[in-house]
């Protein structure tokens, strides 16, 4: 089945959001969803992330012994996110105070190696590049619909503009036991929606999605992919 | 605050206080996908207690002794996750050979292990705090035992949880975050317990 640009990239922002229907990178999502501008900074570093590791495990898809491409993609993976880390560090250092470990944590995100490992080491260099912008924005749509809901109710702002006077907060949305309240509640709500419109969907931890857990799921497919690839050119 | 009281604070706030899981949001992953069933539980809590001491002596050592000297802890995250994989294998292969019933125990949990983001925060904040070598073991070693309580304690309330009728939406992953959300909200009784006991 040969999907169109335009189909992958929507592909990761609704059918298949890393965040709520594949429930990966819940970690990064609870946690840096406080703060409007420390999602959107968290959004944006994991995109570029996303994006720059698709296009380069798409490349080597071909040289990489399929034995060791776990260890392979982590260190495709973990060379963006020390660049991504040091760029924060350097200029803007108010965000990387706020995102502190998570920014490092971005090398053991399950959505890049989740994607490294579903969609970039069988896919050409161009489709991953799509696939990754559209993973990287469905992140964002979700984790900035988070953090507003969280900041507006938490601490009365969004983006540090003040909408609710001082003294009308809830303070425990902007602490843990929020961050798990919110999540739930989100995709409580997009499991409603879809019920409405009579699709049947119960969202379950995205194990079978994870690169750790997915034993031989890529050396599977890509013999199949490969054969279909060829015939398609 | 030095020597044994020091070890002790650390090992105390790494279980209650600062638990990676309740209230760091880390290990999220296997706490909601491993936490079903108490022996899954109590086999994915023993790999990572063992993983992470581990990894942190490991990781001190090669930070301290290879990396500051050669200038390279600006790669610190890079080789720690390496470092992590290659340890993971190792163990994995050292118990199939040799210390079989701990394998057939831990053996499934051990390859999840690599993209649990506890244990590569636990490396990089042993570094990030200035830990020495004794108190970076009892710094993994407890925030192993704090994701293992977190963990038990979660696998108790889904049992629960099992027999509860929430509105259909709710269902599954949604009723289960708010568990999670409740579970949190006892260990945030614990703020401000280490600085009257050891401070």
């Amino acid at each position: 089945m040969k999907k169109s640009k335009w189909n992958i990239f929507t592909n990761g922002i609704f059918k298949e959001n890393p965040v709520l229907i594949l429930a990966l990178g819940c970690c990064s999502v609870l946690a840096v969803s406080v703060t409007v501008a420390g999602a959107l900074g968290m959004g944006v570093a994991l995109t570029f992330v996303l994006v720059c590791s698709n296009a380069v495990i798409s490349l080597l898809r071909r040289l990489i012994p399929d034995q060791v491409r776990i260890p392979c993609f982590i260190v495709v993976i973990a060379t963006f996110v020390t660049l991504v880390e040091m760029v924060v560090e350097a200029y803007l250092p108010s965000l990387y105070d706020s995102l502190g470990i998570f920014l490092a944590l971005i090398v053991v995100n399950c959505i890049v190696l989740g994607r490294a490992e579903m969609f970039a080491c069988k896919n050409s260099v161009g489709d991953s590049i799509i696939d990754g912008l559209g993973m990287g924005v469905g992140y964002i749509v979700v984790i900035v619909g988070i953090a507003i809901v969280r900041e507006l109710v938490g601490s009365g702002t969004i983006y540090g503009l003040r909408i609710i006077p001082e003294g009308y907060q809830i303070g425990i949305i902007t602490q843990t036991p929020g961050g798990f309240l919110c999540f739930g509640a989100a995709m409580a709500v997009l499991v409603y929606g879809m019920n409405r419109r009579g699709k049947k969907f119960e969202p379950k931890m995205g194990c079978e999605n994870c690169a750790g857990c997915a034993a031989g799921g890529c050396s599977a497919q890509k013999t199949e992919n490969d054969g279909k690839g060829a015939d398609a050119q | 605050m030095s020597g044994l009281a020091g070890v002790l604070a650390i090992a105390f706030t790494m279980v209650f206080t600062e638990n990676y899981v309740l209230v760091q949001f880390l290990g999220i992953c296997p706490f909601l996908g491993v936490s079903q069933k108490l022996s899954s539980s109590l086999g994915m809590s023993g790999a990572v207690i063992f993983v992470m001491t581990l990894a942190s002596a490991v990781t001190y050592l090669i930070y301290t002794y290879i990396m500051v000297p050669l200038g390279l802890a600006y790669l610190s995250t890079i080789i720690f996750i390496l470092v992590i994989a290659a340890l993971v294998q190792f163990v994995e292969i050292f118990l199939k050979r040799f210390v079989h019933p701990l394998y057939s125990a831990l053996g499934i949990y051990l390859p999840l292990i690599t993209t649990n983001c506890a244990v590569l925060a636990v490396t990089l904040l042993n570094i990030s705090e200035n830990y020495n070598l004794l108190e970076s073991c009892v710094d993994g070693f407890a925030a192993g035992v704090g994701f293992g309580l977190a963990l038990v304690l979660f696998s108790g309330v889904r049992k629960a949880l099992e027999r509860a009728k929430p509105p259909a939406c709710w269902n599954g992953l949604p009723i289960t975050l708010v568990a999670a959300a409740l579970t949190s909200m006892t260990f945030m009784g614990f703020t401000g317990i280490a600085d009257n006991l050891f401070g």
